[in-house]
């Protein structure tokens, strides 16, 4: 069985997703079909409640 | 000064590139003058400016230059080493130089960013920093990251849907689970319900379902009737001492805990009439829907009862669901009875939940707005109401009265929230580690938690919360060993008399107080680096790796030399 994995969507789940999965040492592979990952994330400015930077 | 001596031996070769981040840093201040100023600095061998420092080229520039230069410490002068101090220690690492022999100076926040509008103090600025950690490079010491064990086990505490739902997916992964469950029953809330909205499912059927699966796994030890007494230890090496269902105290051996204990639906006695009989709250309604047997013609339910007021300030986000779907279930046991909702404002969020409260008004449930400042009262036999657009008073004659009030915190959270040195919010729910990018997580290295002991939550968000925070679980365990920074407190056992001023600072109690040698001693792993108890110290027998007196005061003393 192969131990890599595929996460489909670079956005803020897709990211989450994938960094816990390399925490959990699978090797995996995110594809986004922009030329940039961060999904609508990245287009905020802040986040509520906490008003941290969205980026 | 034994430190310094040592490093009289080595030749100091310190490499530093200083990052123009594109236009965002050279924009605003002169790096080609910083990086020429570098170059004279003490020490430095080797000096190099980049677009990008921190692109593949750049990296590249580093790791030639290490082995080219024999560099024995590097400097990057660039943006925030929160975002890319690990990028770059790696880059060194891999470079077969020691990844604490290497020092960031951000330039960007602290210079380009803040002095955006006077280039030559924003330069100025630059060259100082740049001095300074040159100067403090010279004093680093290479350091080795702490491994410490791992426990592959997880204790998981409450057996409701978020609890099992934690346990099987752990169990699935191939950890094993301590479950502890203070009921003498597996299954939490969901134990009292009737059906599960949307899809109105028995909660029932798809309870047993999920008790069936965890109790039947090998690698899961289920504890009920029994309560967590005291935690002892830290990540990956936690030991819960248990009372068990026999009043027996039992100790349990876990890498990390899953807290999912729930919470309980406010019942309270005269709240708009509450006696139980006539005026009940959903959850006393659910095993009269469970019993199938419905007479009652005139239903009245009133939202938010006891909820986003004075006293509970919060909204328990599902009663508004809980009520559509109770009130649909009536519909569909009784057909005649006239349901009436007096809501503030309606709260089904998800496309399921939305087409739910749609498809309530076309069975003819009505939902009457009711204005928080002249809330419903109820009556003997009428419930009055005064009709915010119409600005008069209506009466509803009822046999039922169903108030939809909260899931209020448990009165033991408190208790788990000292055991577990975890915090919890002004309403008893416990505190995520961060809102946003941590929502599953306690601060507290290894605790995770999960469904209504952190805010009211659905069954599928419960149990979603479960099945996520075991994945939080794998991202510890699923790893040979804890490795740990370098960067912790060390005291001087020669020096140190014992005084405890650093075990009062301690905020993670990392410090513990030796009675035979009479001194103090930190927990590597407890201990996060940050160096209160060096601060305090009187005899500067307690230090910090890496911000040792020396490695500080050569940085201080930089800053007087400009």
């Amino acid at each position: 069985m192969s131990r890599d994995i595929l996460v489909i969507g670079g956005g803020i789940a897709g990211i989450q997703a994938a960094l816990d999965l390399a925490e959990m040492d699978f090797k995996v592979h995110l594809v986004e079909r922009l030329p940039s990952i961060g999904g609508k994330m990245a287009q905020l400015d802040k986040t509520f409640p906490t008003n941290d930077c969205a980026i | 000064m034994a430190g310094k001596k040592k490093k009289e031996f080595e030749e100091l070769r310190i490499g530093v590139f200083i990052c123009d981040c594109g236009s965002n840093i050279a924009g605003h201040l002169d790096c080609k003058a910083v990086t020429e100023y570098a170059a004279t600095l003490p020490g430095v061998v080797f000096a190099k400016e980049n677009l990008y420092t921190c692109s593949e080229a750049g990296i590249l520039e580093i790791q030639e230059a290490i082995k080219k230069h024999k560099l024995n410490r590097v400097v990057v002068a660039s943006c925030s080493p929160r975002t890319h101090q690990p990028l770059f220690q790696n880059s060194c690492k891999s470079a077969g130089l020691n990844p604490y022999l290497f020092e960031m100076v951000n330039i960007r926040d602290q210079c380009s960013w803040v002095h955006m509008q006077d280039r030559e103090n924003a330069t100025r600025k630059a060259m100082d920093l740049v001095r300074m950690a040159v100067a403090r490079a010279a004093f680093l010491e290479p350091q080795q990251d702490i491994e410490s064990p791992l426990t592959p086990r997880v204790g998981v505490i409450g057996g409701g849907s978020a609890g099992l739902s934690a346990a099987e997916g752990l169990s699935r992964m191939g950890l094993e689970v301590v479950l502890v469950e203070k009921n003498k029953e597996l299954g939490g809330l969901l134990r009292n319900l009737h059906k599960v909205a949307p899809e109105g499912v028995d909660a029932s059927e798809r309870l047993e379902g999920l008790i069936q699966d965890v109790s039947s796994r090998p690698n899961v030890k289920i504890f009920t009737g029994a309560e967590l007494k005291s935690l002892d230890g830290y990540v990956g090496n936690y030991v819960m001492n248990i009372r068990d269902g026999e009043g027996q105290t039992v100790k349990e051996s876990v890498g990390c805990l899953v807290i999912a204990i729930g919470a309980i639906p406010l019942v309270q006695k005269g709240l708009f009439g509450h006696d139980g009989k006539r005026v009940i709250t959903q959850m006393e309604l659910e095993p009269i829907l469970k019993k199938g047997k419905f007479d009652a013609k005139r239903v009245v339910m009133i939202q938010c009862a006891g909820a986003r007021g004075d006293e509970r300030s919060y909204c328990s986000r599902i009663c508004c669901m809980i009520a559509v779907k109770n009130a649909m279930f009536i519909k569909k046991l009784s057909p005649d009875t006239e349901i009436r909702i007096l809501y503030r404002d309606m709260q089904m969020y998800g496309t399921e939940k939305e087409k739910m409260l749609w498809e309530a008004r076309g069975e003819g449930i009505r939902f009457e707005v009711y204005d928080p400042a002249h809330p419903p009262e109820v009556g003997d036999k009428a419930v009055r109401l005064r009709q915010p657009l119409l600005g008069r008073e209506i009466e509803f004659a009822y046999d039922l009265v169903v108030l939809s009030t909260p899931l209020v915190a448990r009165e033991d959270a408190s208790e788990l929230s000292q055991l577990l040195r975890v915090p919890m919010d002004q309403n008893g729910f416990f505190l995520e580690a961060h809102a946003k990018l941590r929502p599953l997580d306690f601060a507290a290295d290894g605790i995770f938690l999960a469904g209504s002991c952190r805010y009211p939550a659905t069954y599928d968000e419960a149990r979603s919360q479960g099945l996520g925070a075991a994945a939080r679980v794998g991202t510890i365990l699923f790893k040979d060993k804890l490795v740990t920074s370098a960067i912790v407190a060390e005291i001087n056992p020669e020096t140190c008399v014992g005084c405890m001023g650093c075990l009062q600072m301690c905020p993670y109690g990392a410090i513990s107080y030796d009675q035979e040698r009479k001194i103090c001693q930190v927990n590597e792993i407890l201990c996060k680096g940050c160096g209160c108890c060096a601060a305090t110290c009187p005899s500067e027998s307690a230090s910090l790796r890496g911000f040792k007196p020396q490695q500080l005061m050569s940085q201080i003393r930089a800053v007087m030399e400009g």
